[in-house]
This record gives structure tokens, C-alpha cells and sequence, in this order.
């Protein structure tokens, strides 16, 4: 990039929440039908991966042998890189590097221009989702069609994904079929799923035939051969790869796996994790190219957009494992009341709420590690081990001490801030303790609702008793009863 | 045995009768139960909010109000947990050796409740005795964190007199969370609605666990729509006795 184009956007579009998650939560709670569709899919989901988790005796050990082999990789990333580097480009391949989604967009564009090519199509990636790869091709005049069936929705609505592995989880098909109807010109249409799908399968189907180039991300890399691979369901991103002449992968670094054997875990952990299958239906596996076979050309653009900071402690670390399988969203009740948009990025549910913030810095995405009871449930599920209420915490940690940092009169005047700070203060010492004990105890009384409890709190505590009453603090404490009965 | 109560500031402030029951069933069953009254808050509020640094004091506190203690007894397993899980951580970010060691000296010789009698102590009959309709929701600390299984429901299942019903969708969070309930207000009730329901739908008088902030939340809906089930603490149904009942 020369110095004198100006730099439209440091950070990912995709991943930057627009406002804060209880604001955006309020709004997606009132919704109803989504509510329902949400419940609906994430329950079905849910109960498949435990049904075929539980068919695996070593369950627990492979989630172990991921772990390592992601942390593996990520610990020695540059290396790895560099290694993934020479083996596609022996194979034919070549390698770009990407600081951030501003060059990776403009590497991709300038490849699209190369060819020739106005359109391309797309396989289900949310790397580039998260730097806006559609927008940016849009805005140099070139078309982006995405091919898999519920990424084809959200972009026909023009709606933005919900849910990492079925971005179209908050519509129905009543509404599908309305999207489809007006945007492909079918009326007649119904709302049968296998009519749905045919309306589709004809729209793409022109289009995999037409097109010259072909963009998709990455689910791993192998270091050791050059091989990039693919899993998905529909049959459709093995279109993209294998029909245009020219092939573009956007992969995040992180998703770069040291050994071709690291497979063999990865993909027996992601299907189940993901979709609840013991194998999902397509597995495609590229190395550089074939002659005679498949692209003419293979570009392999490595992304990094915030990765290597991330990487910089042992929380990021951990966020970096992340292997995409949705597993976490799927048992979060959070995320299943919530849904996906309120998370404000391609990343929702427990993982964003972890991958974001780390992804365009604590101070820009600060109310997301609250969004979170830190019930464990997707700690239980992830299948990289991904200790995720324990990053919740430590970004958490991460936001006051940033908000700290701040000078000015307005962080030292934070009401939250200043209540923590004198609770610490008084919990320091027994006496500060018991003062503010029998303190508390005269303070509720003009709160008092009937007889036995607090119907209403002032300030910032008012959302408490929205809807649950509070009990009052009883005339002894435990320790005074303690001291009544020596 | 010589159990020291850990009583959690919770409880002390707000539910001091848990700590009155956890010393009538600790004495019953014949042990010897210590309160350090240097105690006062384990840090939880503080590092699950975000202000790690400010519960780092209040790690110091704990581990030598506990100095000393051959065990510790805690009845509530998110404080047992913020203790286990995340103490050591704590010491290490205020860079200071001889706290971490401290921590390692504490951290296995504290107990939740319901561990300490089912493990420790081999019990499950406590001769307690609760002629109620209860049902237990296995908090989210109790069931990921501390991972203590089924060992609250075998001490409730034989509590005499007890009608114990299944808790529909049980291991899901009743959406407390500590701060989350406040900065995540309605997200927390939409969740809590659920758990509500599920515990209505059992037709129990009674719904318990093992912490009383979840109990809180859950018995704050309980009241706030007028159902008439309680919430109560697992120590106190423990506590129970028949004479007590008869009384």
C-alpha cells in the first residue's frame, strides 16, 4: 500500500459491534419469532453432537489432542507459516500476506482484475466476512455470489449472518420463502424445503458454470504439504474450488495446522462438534495445483487482522484454537435468547464474545466479555478446550484496567468503579466489613416492599428488580448470631 | 473432625440462616466447627467483574484468615470455586511467590458443603428429615465448576420424608451471574423465565441448591410473582430434623 492511499478502516467491519450488547439484547429479546426459530434450531443441533459425542469413548482425549495440536501450531506460528509458505508455493500456489482486511481486500481485488473476471463465486468463509470481501469486491464493480444455500439467504435479504455455522438460524422457512420469491423471482413459490432448495440449486448452478474465479476460506492448513482444506455439507463450495480457473483462499494464520496427521483429529472433532455428524458430507483437500485438474491458478492470501496481538498472552492464545464449529453457540442461553446479532459481529455467541474483543482491541468491543452468566456451558462442548468463562474473565480484567488507564476526571467518577473500589476497601479489614454490614441494614429500610422484602433499588440496580424481588438483610448477621451464642 | 466455616459474605449479610445450619448439621454429625471472624469477602464480585486487581488484597485476607484451618467447609460452590479455580491465578497476576504458595497450602483443604460430606465424611444419610416437595437445581458453579455430580442429590434423596422432584432441563443456568444480573438485566430474566417455569412445572413447594446467590435470583421471581414456592438453601433442608419439624 503506498503511503499516500488513505487507510478507510484499521480494523474488520465485520467484527466491530456498532453499540453495546445489552442494548442491542433488549432489542433482540423482544422478537419473539426469532426467539422461537433460535430455540428451535439450536435444540435440534444441541442434541445431535451429544448424541454422536457420546458414541466416541476417547471423547475427552481427543479434545485434548486438539487442544495440543492447535496450541502446537499457534506457539511456533511463524515458523509454520513460513513452511506453509515454501510447500504451496512448491506446489504451484502463491502465498500473499495480509496485515489486515484492508490489504487482504485489496489483494483479493487486484487478483479478481487480473483475471478479468466481474464476479466471483464464494464458498462459506467468515474470514472474509469479517474483513467485508463482499463490500470491498461490490465497490471495484465486481459481483460476489455465496453459493452455500443459507449464506445465498443472508445475502439475497440482505441481512448479515447470526450464527456461525448456519448463518440463516433466525429465519424460517416461511420466511425463506419470502426472500426467495422476491429476490429470484419465483412466486409460486412454497415454503417445502426441497422446493426451496431446487429454486436455489437453478440460480447457483448457472452460476458455478459462468464463473472464472473462485474465493473461499479455510478451515485448516497443513504446514508439511501445502494442503489446504474445506468441510462443508451442501457439495457447493467443492464447486467453487474445483470449476473457475482461478482459485483465492483467504485464511486466517491461526488456521494453520504443523502436520497432514493432525487431520485425523481435527476432522474427527469438528463434524461432531458442528453439524452433529460423524463425518460431515464434503471434505475437500487441495495442494497447490493439478495440471489438467481443477484451478489453473491457486492464491492462498494469509490473514492476520489482530491475530498476532491476540497471540501476544496465553488468553489469546486460547481464542486463537478456535476451530469454527459453532458448538459453543448451540448451548449458550445466552445466545439462544439473544441470538447472533447482538453480538454485533461475524463472530456471535460465547466465541465472539471472546474472539471479538481480542480481534479490534477490549476498548472497542468492551461490554461483550459481560455478555455472559460464565455459566461453562461451552467450555463443557468446545472441543479445543477452549476455557472460555475464564477468558470472559480475564477480558473483563482487561476492560477496567484499560478504562483505568484512561486519564481525565470522567473513569475515576465511574459509578461502577467507584463502588467496587470502596467495596474492596471496606472488605480489606473486619471492621470496614461489619461497618458496612449494619450500614446496608439501615439504608434497605426505605425500601422496604411489605414485610419481608425489597420491590424496587435505585440506579444501576433497578434491573434487579425489574422482575425478582430482593430479600431483605435479617436483623442478625451470621457473624453476630456466631458472637450471641459464645 | 475440626471444620473451619468459610461462610461466604453472601450468606453472612443476607442468608445468615445457611450459616446457622451449616453449624447445626456440622454439630449434629458430631464435628467441631470454627468461625475465623477475620473473613469477609473471597473476591468473587471483584475478579468475576473484571477487577482482579482489587481482589487481590482480599485473597491475602482469606488465606490468613484460614491459616491454620485443617479444613474448611464453604456452603457455596461458587466461593469455593472462586478459591480453587482462581486464586492461584490471582497471586500470579499480583506477581507474589509466597501468596501462591499460601494459595497451594489452602486450596485442597477447602471444601463445598455437600463435597465435604459426601467425600470427606463418606455420608449421604445426614438424619435429616424435610416433609416437603422439593426439587434441586444443580448451580452452574456446583455442576461445571466443582463438578460435584450427583452428591447433593444423594444427601437430599435420603432426607426423610422428602417428595424429591426431577427439575426439567435442571443443568441449565438460572441466568444470575453475579454482576450479569444488573449490566445484562434482561437477557438474566429471560433466562430466569425459563427456570421459573421449569420449576413450577414440577409442582414442588421447595426448589434448592447449593448457592444462595442462585437461589436469590430464582426466589426473587418465585416472589415477585406471588407463586408461594420457597427457595431454600441445601443446609438448611439438611438441618432439618423431625423433632424440629414436630416443634
Amino acid at each position: 500500500m503506498s503511503p499516500a492511499m488513505p487507510r478507510v478502516r484499521v480494523v474488520a467491519p465485520g467484527a466491530m459491534p456498532e453499540r453495546p450488547f445489552p442494548d442491542a439484547a433488549r432489542e433482540a429479546l423482544d422478537d419473539s419469532q426469532m426467539r422461537r426459530n433460535l430455540g428451535h434450531a439450536t435444540t435440534t443441533i444441541r442434541d445431535k453432537r451429544a448424541k454422536v459425542v457420546a458414541e466416541l469413548p476417547d471423547w475427552e482425549q481427543l479434545r485434548d489432542a486438539g487442544a495440543a495440536i492447535k496450541d502446537r501450531a499457534l506457539l511456533s506460528l511463524d515458523e509454520q507459516l513460513e513452511r506453509l509458505e515454501e510447500t504451496v508455493t512448491a506446489a504451484g500456489g502463491t502465498v500473499h500476506w495480509a496485515r489486515d482486511g484492508g490489504e487482504a481486500n485489496e489483494i483479493v481485488t487486484g487478483l479478481v482484475k487480473d483475471s478479468g473476471a466481474d464476479e466471483v463465486v464464494k464458498v462459506k468463509s467468515i474470514a472474509t466476512d469479517e474483513i467485508g470481501l463482499n463490500e470491498a469486491l461490490e465497490a471495484a464493480g465486481i459481483g460476489a455470489v455465496e453459493t452455500d444455500l443459507a449464506e445465498l439467504i443472508i445475502q439475497l435479504a440482505g441481512d448479515v449472518p447470526s450464527h456461525i455455522l448456519v448463518p440463516a438460524i433466525h429465519l424460517n422457512r416461511a420466511e425463506i420463502r419470502d426472500v426467495f420469491a422476491r429476490e429470484l423471482g419465483a412466486e409460486d413459490l412454497t415454503d417445502d424445503p426441497s422446493a426451496l432448495a431446487e429454486v436455489a440449486r437453478r440460480h447457483l448452478r448457472r452460476k458455478f458454470l459462468e464463473a472464472r474465479v473462485g474465493v473461499s476460506g479455510a478451515n485448516f492448513a497443513v504446514a508439511e504439504t501445502g494442503t489446504v482444506c474445506v468441510v462443508e455439507s451442501e457439495g457447493n463450495g467443492r464447486m467453487c474450488t474445483t470449476l473457475p480457473e482461478v482459485l483465492i483462499t483467504v485464511m486466517g494464520i491461526e488456521k494453520v495446522l504443523a502436520s497432514f496427521r493432525h487431520l485425523e483429529v481435527m476432522l474427527a472433532l469438528l463434524p461432531r462438534s458442528s453439524t452433529g455428524e460423524r463425518m460431515n458430507p464434503y471434505t475437500s483437500l487441495w495442494t497447490g495445483v493439478t495440471e489438467g485438474d481443477g484451478p489453473r491458478e491457486f492464491h492462498l492470501v494469509l490473514l492476520d487482522n489482530g491475530r498476532t496481538q491476540a497471540l501476544a498472552d496465553t488468553t489469546g492464545l486460547q481464542a486463537l484454537r478456535c476451530i469454527r464449529c459453532s458448538a459453543c453457540l448451540n448451548v449458550c442461553p445466552v445466545y439462544s435468547r439473544t441470538g447472533g446479532h447482538s453480538y454485533g459481529s461475524v463472530y456471535p455467541g460465547p466465541i465472539g464474545a471472546i474472539l471479538t474483543p481480542q480481534l479490534v482491541g477490549v476498548e472497542n468491543a468492551s461490554s461483550l466479555p459481560y455478555a455472559s452468566s460464565l455459566c461453562g456451558a461451552c467450555y463443557e462442548v468446545c472441543p479445543v478446550k477452549i476455557d472460555i468463562p475464564s477468558v470472559l474473565v480475564d477480558l473483563r480484567r482487561q476492560v477496567v484496567d484499560e478504562q483505568r488507564s484512561r486519564p481525565g476526571v470522567r473513569a475515576k467518577v465511574d459509578p461502577e468503579r467507584r463502588a467496587m473500589e470502596g467495596l474492596a476497601r471496606a472488605f480489606s479489614s473486619r471492621r470496614g466489613y461489619e461497618t458496612l454490614q449494619r450500614a446496608g441494614r439501615l439504608a434497605q429500610r426505605p425500601l422496604v416492599r411489605g414485610r419481608d422484602r425489597i420491590g424496587a433499588l435505585p440506579g444501576p440496580l433497578a434491573g434487579w428488580t425489574a422482575a425478582r424481588d430482593l430479600p431483605l438483610m435479617p436483623d442478625q448477621t451470621f457473624r453476630e448470631w456466631w458472637r450471641s451464642r459464645r | 473432625m475440626r471444620v473451619a466455616l468459610f461462610i461466604a459474605c453472601f450468606n453472612d449479610t443476607l442468608f445468615p440462616a445457611t450459616g446457622r445450619a451449616t453449624v447445626a448439621l456440622l454439630e449434629r454429625l458430631g464435628h467441631e466447627v470454627d468461625f475465623p471472624e477475620e473473613q469477609t469477602c473471597c473476591g468473587q464480585l471483584h475478579f468475576n467483574t473484571g477487577y482482579a486487581r482489587d481482589a487481590v488484597p482480599l485473597v491475602r485476607r482469606m488465606v490468613d484468615a484460614f491459616d491454620g484451618a485443617d479444613v474448611v467447609v464453604c456452603p457455596s460452590a461458587s466461593c469455593t470455586g472462586m478459591v480453587r479455580d482462581h486464586y492461584r491465578g490471582l497471586a500470579e497476576l499480583a506477581g507474589d511467590a509466597g501468596l501462591a504458595r499460601a494459595v497451594d497450602e489452602l486450596v485442597p483443604r477447602v471444601y463445598e458443603l455437600t463435597e465435604l460430606l459426601t467425600g470427606e465424611l463418606g455420608l449421604e444419610d445426614v438424619g435429616a428429615h424435610y416433609p416437603h416437595r422439593v426439587t434441586y437445581h444443580p448451580t452452574c458453579h456446583g455442576l461445571r465448576g466443582l463438578g460435584l455430580g450427583d452428591a447433593p442429590l444423594r444427601l437430599l434423596r435420603a432426607v426423610g420424608g422428602i417428595d424429591l422432584v426431577e427439575l426439567p432441563d435442571a443443568t441449565e443456568c438460572c441466568g444470575f451471574g453475579g454482576t450479569f444480573a444488573v449490566k445484562n438485566a434482561d437477557t438474566s430474566i429471560a433466562m430466569l423465565a425459563s427456570k421459573v417455569k421449569a420449576v413450577l412445572d414440577t409442582g414442588a413447594e421447595v426448589v434448592t441448591a447449593a448457592d444462595n446467590s442462585c437461589l436469590m435470583q430464582i426466589g426473587g421471581a418465585l416472589s415477585r410473582q406471588r407463586t408461594g414456592v420457597r427457595a431454600v438453601h441445601m443446609a438448611e433442608i439438611l438441618a432439618s430434623t423431625e423433632q424440629e419439624q414436630a416443634a
